[in-house]
């Protein structure tokens, strides 16, 4: 299940969905990622996320094959929101099943590291100073070179 | 008329997010739409990043792809999201 959009994600609602459809599974991880209050820049209001549909898409769904052909997974969730996003809100959730519970957390991290440095998006970042556009940081480049040899996508 | 999109910070460089262009004649691959693009934008080099993509028709392309004027082409600045 992937969805992209505008919409605001709610974490609790979609985990519930995701469990009816792995009714059969041992473990379940799930994973929220909301907008940080506070930045080397100052207090955050909000951040605008753009992407480029189809290639978002396609993108991310080529990330869950990989991660469906690397663990043996019952199921897998994406939400990621676009827009403006204020701080607190929730921009991604994923949520991965499985047998046993090291499958699960390993995929939902591996997707993770593919959200955070390859997915096609574009973040702006509005704080008290002024709006500036964040690119990945290098820990979230080391953080994705751990799965390397599990990536058929660029 | 090709259909240009600038995405991420490359729009605050073009002052815009999309726009429709007449390709000049002599812009034949991506490689040769990335210089010209920088000379007109003033660019200072930006365009010529390695880390800036180029994907024309959604599929990300190498400098030597062909590029016509019906495509829709696409800067890209390094992605990320989460």
């Amino acid at each position: 299940m992937l969805t992209v959009s505008d919409a605001p994600i709610d974490a609790a609602e979609l985990l519930e969905t995701f469990e009816t459809t792995v009714a059969s599974a041992g473990a379940i991880v799930t994973f929220s990622g909301n907008v940080r209050g506070q930045s080397d820049a100052g207090r955050v209001h909000a951040l605008n996320l753009q992407d480029y549909s189809p290639m978002t898409q396609t993108g991310i769904a080529a990330a869950m094959d990989d991660a469906n052909r690397n663990w043996p997974l019952l199921g897998l969730s994406v939400a990621h929101r676009t827009g403006r996003i204020l701080a607190g809100e929730t921009i991604v959730f994923v949520a991965a099943a499985s047998a046993h519970r090291r499958a699960a957390f390993e995929a939902a991290d591996f997707l993770m590291d593919y959200l955070k440095t390859k997915a096609v998006f574009w973040k702006k970042e509005e704080t008290e100073t002024g709006a500036v556009w964040i690119e990945p940081r290098a820990q979230d480049y080391e953080d994705a070179q751990r799965w390397r040899a599990k990536e058929t996508t660029e | 008329m090709a259909k240009m999109l600038y995405f991420g910070r490359l729009s605050d460089l073009t002052g815009f997010v999309e726009e429709t262009l007449d390709l000049p004649d002599h812009i034949q691959t991506a490689g040769d739409l990335r210089h010209w693009l920088d000379l007109r934008f003033e660019g200072d080099g930006t365009l010529l990043e390695p880390t800036v993509r180029i994907a024309i028709n959604s599929e990300l392309c190498f400098d030597s792809s062909a590029i016509s004027d019906t495509d829709e082409i696409a800067l890209l600045p390094p992605v990320g999201g989460g």
